[in-house]
């Protein structure tokens, strides 16, 4: 158990219905850091998330996580893993029939025994962790995008989970939101003691507060490193990526035919 | 809604929908009349049984005290055999007669009981000696044709003397 | 040409997987049902939402369709002389028939819809995920306990149907018109029979509540999880409910109505 990887993904490739997504896959993820899974929208990033998670299987290589390897665990043993696990989903996914008391609440009445009362004050003090104490009545539907998104995370970490998963945790969050959730990930990770790994694709909140970095683009992770490395990485595409420039080793245009010829410009038979 | 109100509202429904149930099977059908009173168990010998069919009533002075309970073909009298389920607290004698009849005139058959004079009892087993076939059509025609035809043969006859 | 036939067989296989997928589902949800029965108040709530919210439509539409069969029946009855057979009229064709299948198909829009509707958009927005990712299983948590409350609820609503139904030929028969009151009752409780009539009516409407529910749910749990999926299973829903509906109350009614003959 002190292991010091928490998460390793050996050579694991992956196919979805014959379409191949990951290809040959190799990272490690050190116990207690924050480590961040950066690419473009579609390069296979929330994927292997999701085969962390147990959620889909490898078609070859392995995930070994929390010391199981998720391909070898059966229904009952990929449960008991998911409970040392949180994850917060990208819009938070919210239970939205009950209200956020009892979403924080929904993981420690389904799994433990704990009287009512302990349950409360384990519940307030998680939302006072994210500082949302004050909201505990309200239901989903009245709350704003951020403060669902910090009610999902004091969900995610209601058991005290040794690794957290972050599916791009600041999609359409606002400046001050996107601040307090960046805070709440260090500091929720710091003080719980466990490690968390934050698939995302924005650059100026995440590089800041992340201890590594793997970038990927179509399936294979073309670089690595700590942000002060990555931006003196050399490769183009994490250039291009890290500055956001439009044009590069990502071209602007999707391949289409002559532009003289689509505008009529040219004579063809 | 909280859960007070939500056990509130499934008790009512729950309940209406019992009620429903029960009014459909006391007032609506004949759950009344189906009683678990004590009944015995006798049998009919018939030359044709007609249209009777498993559960026609059996009734005597036109009330309902019994239900045909099985019918089966004995195949060494070459007669319907029908064994009729009656309630216990109607007693008949021991020679009552039991007649195939139509409800109406081309409803279902039933079996008519009518009382002889005997003073010992049919008991849980016993067997009514005297019975009636049901009418069927096709012989009453027939019969009826025939007397036609010797009838008109008899006057021509007259005729000619 | 060529192409209808490959697109024909195409939809014929994938229907057929579909089938194939839906019984294994339904063998699932049947196994995971322990926690509906267990943590009860799961499918209470559902018996709620199903039933209870239903009840307003299945009523009115029951008083309704009584009156109509009490109205039609009168016109056609007593042009035999018949109309004291009112009563057997509209009891019967209420409790055999209308019953079971009106309150279906009543309820597979209303509250079939609801709870594809639901499901499907608990899957869209990745709650069905979450409680995946939170290791309790959503079939035995959300899907499960909305089957049982469907399937439970069914039958009470028919009944209440055919209850109302058999009140709305009263009162346009013996009420309004002007047919006799006894004759209308005891013909009725001499011709329609407990076990034959209602018992089978019951059974109907408990047979339907499985497919309905059950159509439901599996539309809802295999969605596609954007907007137009999940309205697509809607639809879905009520068209393939209906016609499941449809389709049983002929099987079932060859089998317990047309076979009276052969016992």
């Amino acid at each position: 158990m002190t292991d010091p990887i928490i998460a390793e993904i050996e050579d694991l490739t992956f196919a979805y219905d014959r379409r191949p997504v990951l290809h040959g896959i190799r990272l490690s993820i050190p116990r207690g850091k924050v480590v961040a899974i950066m690419g473009q929208s579609g390069c296979g990033k929330t994927t292997l998330l999701r085969i962390i998670a147990g959620a889909l299987l490898p078609s070859s290589g392995r995930a070994r996580v929390l010391g199981q390897v998720t391909g070898e665990l059966d229904r009952d043993g990929l449960y008991a893993l998911r409970r040392r696990m949180g994850m917060l989903f990208q819009f938070g996914a919210l239970f939205t029939d009950m209200s956020v008391y009892d979403n924080v609440a929904f993981q420690m009445r389904e799994h433990t025994d704990l009287p009512e009362d302990t349950i409360r004050d384990l519940v307030m003090m998680k939302l006072e962790a994210v500082g949302l104490r004050g909201a505990a009545e309200l239901m989903p539907g009245e709350l704003s995008g951020g403060m669902a998104r910090r009610v999902a995370l004091a969900r995610a970490i209601a058991l005290d989970p040794q690794l957290i998963l972050y599916d791009e945790p600041f999609t359409g969050l606002d400046p001050i939101a996107l601040g307090v959730i960046a805070r709440l990930v260090r500091q929720l990770n710091d003080s719980l003691g466990a490690t968390s790994i934050i698939v995302t694709h924005d650059v100026a909140e995440t590089l800041p507060l992340v201890d590594y970095v793997y970038f990927m683009a179509d399936g294979r992770v073309v670089a690595q490193g700590t942000p002060a490395e990555v931006h003196r990485s050399g490769v183009a595409f994490v250039e291009q990526f890290v500055r956001g420039e439009i044009d590069g080793p990502v071209p602007f245009h999707y391949p289409a035919a002559g532009y003289a010829a689509d505008l009529g410009l040219a004579q063809t038979a | 809604m909280n859960r007070s109100t939500i056990d509130l509202w499934v008790g009512i429904f729950v309940a209406i929908g019992l009620g429903a149930l029960l009014f459909l099977a006391l007032k609506v059908g004949n759950l009344a009349s189906f009683s678990t009173a004590q009944t015995y168990q006798v049998q009919a010998k018939f030359a044709n049984i007609g249209g009777l069919k498993v559960r026609a009533p059996v009734k005597s002075a036109g009330v309902v005290v019994g239900r045909v309970a099985e019918i089966h073909f004995d195949n060494e009298s070459y007669e319907a055999v029908a064994t009729l389920t009656l309630e216990a607290s109607y007693k008949f004698p021991h020679d009552t007669s039991a007649k195939i009849l139509t409800s109406g005139l081309l409803g279902d058959n039933y079996i008519g009981l009518e009382a002889g004079g005997n003073s010992a009892m049919l008991k849980d087993g016993d067997k009514l000696r005297i019975t009636q076939s049901a009418v069927v059509l096709e012989n009453l025609i027939s019969q009826f044709l025939f007397s036609k035809a010797a009838e008109s043969a008899d006057d021509k006859g007259k005729g000619a003397k | 040409m060529r192409d209808a036939l490959t697109h024909l067989g195409a939809a014929v296989t994938a229907g057929v997987w579909r089938l194939g997928y839906a019984s294994r589902f339904f063998g699932y949800l049947l196994w995971h049902s322990g926690t509906a029965f267990r943590r009860f108040r799961l499918t209470l709530r559902e018996i709620y939402f199903a039933g209870v919210l239903s009840l307003i439509i299945i009523l009115v539409s029951g008083l309704f369709v009584g009156m109509v069969l009490g109205l039609q029946g009168y016109e056609t009855l007593q042009r035999y002389g018949s109309s004291e057979a009112l009563g057997v009229l509209v009891a019967l064709s209420l409790v055999r028939e209308l019953g079971p299948v009106v309150a279906g198909l009543l309820f597979a829009s209303r509250a079939g819809s609801a709870i594809t509707a639901e499901i499907g958009l608990m899957k869209a927005t990745e709650q069905l995920s979450a409680m995946e990712m939170m290791a309790v299983d959503p079939v035995a948590r959300v899907v499960a306990p909305r089957f049982w409350g469907g399937v439970i609820s069914m039958p009470l609503l028919a009944a209440l149907f055919s209850a109302m139904g058999i009140f709305g030929g009263y009162l346009v028969g013996v009420v309004l018109i002007g047919v006799d009151e006894g004759a209308f009752w005891s013909q009725m409780q001499a011709a329609v029979d407990v076990r034959n009539d209602i018992l089978n009516g019951v059974i109907k409407s408990a047979v339907f509540g499985v497919a309905v529910t059950f159509i439901a749910v599996f539309e809802g749990y295999d969605a596609t999880p954007t907007a137009e999926g999940v309205s697509g299973a809607t639809t879905r829903t009520v068209v393939t409910s209906s016609l499941a509906i449809l389709a049983l109350d002929f099987v079932l009614t060859a089998l317990m109505f047309t076979g009276g003959n052969a016992k």
